[in-house]
């Protein structure tokens, strides 16, 4: 499992380095856009199923403009500690209400807002998931600090992404050596568990302090600068205005219903 | 446990991430007035270090279940409240994007939830008058023990109350309450334990580390608690706000935990105060008009008019949304 989630974290970050339309669009773009469908996505009302399909655009075109490995996502989004999934299976319990019948079967309004809820989650957590592989994390960070984030914060964001990968590969170490002596379940308990994390928070802190002597050497006064000139182009706000545009209107306009009619129409 | 975007309103989160943008600021600015610019690294690391240590496992002695170190406790007796709030906040952008944990909007809640509650109201108020000078090493463990469970109390209601504010769950607040606060008291102590063992673990190796935040030094200094209170009035209001606001426009969801507090449906004086002024905000600026404060029959969702043109139109919308995107990536497969 952790190996796996090591893994993970390596190859969608190797996703962001790819060169295609969507990884050339500026972070900041993405980062708008991204929240824009979010918030658009969220503010449905409990129960609305039909009106949260025509979202389902914005990910699939980010995931075949992007080409990003469907399957990967997919499985990262099924896999997700889902707390929605959790507490959403209570609606079908206490709401029982049966508002109609589908060919037969009564389908109570719990039923509803339980996989509205569902939409939503997988809705916003792909397109959390595809923000980061279409743009990278340091990316994702200069868009942040233009947009007006504090830089002590942004600093932050960046070092602990920068000693991620090092430290989650320390302790993969410390986690193997630990598995081989161990039987089992025992010896995995919270004595070693505590002298583990221990010596990694020790390494760590003697690594902070490397680290601050290599930065001071290099004339570090506080501040991180970040070079990467990045001009907003037209493909930008064509990519922008257009996301606007078509999340105002999915918003408020029933394209489900327009489509069902015209469809009858023409039959 | 991480909030997730499908249980929030678009207002509730926003109120949360207003919060979660104000206490970033109020940190860094913090920081920058008082930091030795050796904490910038030191910061860094360790959230990197969090990071690792939550994905190490270890099993609960008695169940078969495994538990890991939570974070904002730790950081907050090592850092102070200030620099401990900040790495928090990036450790969860962190999972945020590269495990889904949550969402983007959710991001505001966890940070308020599993950032603040630890740093500024559970180590000031508990860990530090309990703590003492840190000689004793049965006084530091139940320092850190009882600063943990509170900590992550907090944070426990904090996700019920978030989540009944927005009115897409059903759970009354009791059930949810009852439900959320026993898990979480058994994965406070589990973890508070640990964060103890890792305290003592630090204090007998080097002691010097702690020194910091054991003695008053300006970084971690005292928390003046007036702003404590400040800090609470605003996130009263704040929530009042919001509560009225939801209450007085989207009556199916919250009425019910209106009526238990007020012993009827709706809110008195709700034609006065912040949430009429909220309202009429909204009103003048609105960008989509029919969100929001759309009539009663409305807000059933266009799901209830379901019938067999909705059937139709929802497989004529999924399989365009997936024509598209075979068509891109078979054109893409061709160019390539």
């Amino acid at each position: 499992m952790f190996d796996e989630g090591y893994f993970n974290l390596g190859y969608l970050d190797t996703l962001s380095y790819k060169n295609t339309f969507v990884h050339r669009l500026d972070p900041r773009a993405k980062l708008i856009a991204t929240v824009a469908f979010v918030v658009t996505v969220v503010s449905f009302p409990k129960y609305e199923i039909t009106g949260l399909l025509p979202f389902f655009l914005f990910p699939v075109l980010l995931f075949s403009l992007g080409d990003i490995p469907v399957k990967f996502i997919l499985k990262k989004v099924l896999l997700v500690s889902s707390f929605a999934l959790f507490i959403g299976i209570f609606n079908p319990l206490l709401d029982r209400q049966i508002v109609y019948s589908c060919w037969g079967f009564p389908v109570s309004r719990g039923w509803i807002s339980f996989f509205s809820i569902m939409l939503k989650f997988f809705l916003t957590i792909t397109s959390a998931l595809l923000l980061i592989a279409t743009t990278s994390f340091p990316g994702i960070c200069h868009a942040l600090r233009k947009l007006g984030v504090p830089g002590i914060f942004i600093s932050q964001l960046l070092f602990l992404y920068r000693y991620l990968f090092v430290l989650v590969e320390e302790a993969m170490k410390a986690v193997r050596a630990r598995d081989m002596r161990s039987f089992g379940r025992q010896g995995k308990g919270m004595k070693t568990f505590v002298s583990l994390v221990g010596t990694l928070f020790l390494r760590t802190v003697e690594r902070a302090e490397r680290i601050y002597q290599a930065m001071l050497s290099r004339g570090f006064s506080g501040n991180l600068h970040l070079m990467r000139p990045h001009r907003v182009s037209g493909a930008d706000i064509v990519f922008l205005s257009s996301t606007m545009v078509l999340l105002y209107l999915f918003r408020v306009h029933d394209v489900v219903g327009a489509m069902g009619s015209l469809s009858m129409g023409t039959f | 446990m991480h909030m997730a975007d499908a249980l929030l309103s678009p207002a509730v989160g926003a109120a949360f991430w207003a919060g979660t943008v104000g206490t970033i600021s109020y940190c860094s600015k913090k920081l920058t007035d008082t930091m030795e610019e050796k904490l910038i690294p030191l910061m860094g690391v360790l959230g990197a270090f969090i990071f690792a240590a939550q994905m190490i496992n270890f099993t609960i002695p008695g169940t078969g279940s495994s538990g890991h170190l939570g974070g904002g406790m730790i950081l907050a007796v090592i850092l102070g409240p200030y620099a401990a709030f900040i790495v928090m906040a990036s450790v969860l952008t962190v999972q945020a994007l590269f495990f889904a944990d949550g969402g983007l909007l959710a991001l505001g809640c966890n940070i308020w939830n599993l950032g603040l509650y630890p740093c500024f109201v559970a180590y000031p108020l508990i860990f530090r008058p309990l703590a003492g000078s840190g000689g004793s090493r049965r006084r530091l463990t139940i320092a850190s023990l009882l600063g943990g469970v509170v900590g992550l109390q907090l944070g426990a209601i904090s996700v019920v109350i978030e989540t009944l504010l927005s009115g897409r769950s059903e759970l009354p607040f009791s059930t949810f309450a009852l439900l959320m606060q026993p898990i979480h008291l058994a994965i406070g102590v589990v973890e508070g334990i640990v964060t103890a063992g890792v305290i003592n673990f630090i204090r007998a190796a080097r002691p010097e580390i702690l020194e910091g935040s054991l003695s008053a030094r300006p970084l971690s200094a005292h928390l003046p608690i007036k702003k404590v209170f400040i800090g609470f009035l605003v996130a009263a209001v704040l929530t009042g706000g919001v509560m009225s606001w939801f209450a007085s426009s989207n009556p199916d969801g919250l009425e019910w935990s209106i009526q238990k507090v007020f012993g009827r449906p709706d809110l008195p004086g709700q034609t006065s105060g912040i949430a009429h002024a909220l309202k009429s905000i909204q009103e003048k600026t609105a960008l989509l008009p029919d969100y929001g404060f759309r009539k009663a029959d409305d807000d059933k969702g266009r799901a209830s008019a379901t019938s067999v043109s909705g059937l139709i139109g929802s497989a004529l919308v999924l399989a365009g949304v997936l024509l598209i995107g075979y068509i891109i990536r078979a054109l893409r497969r061709k160019s390539a």
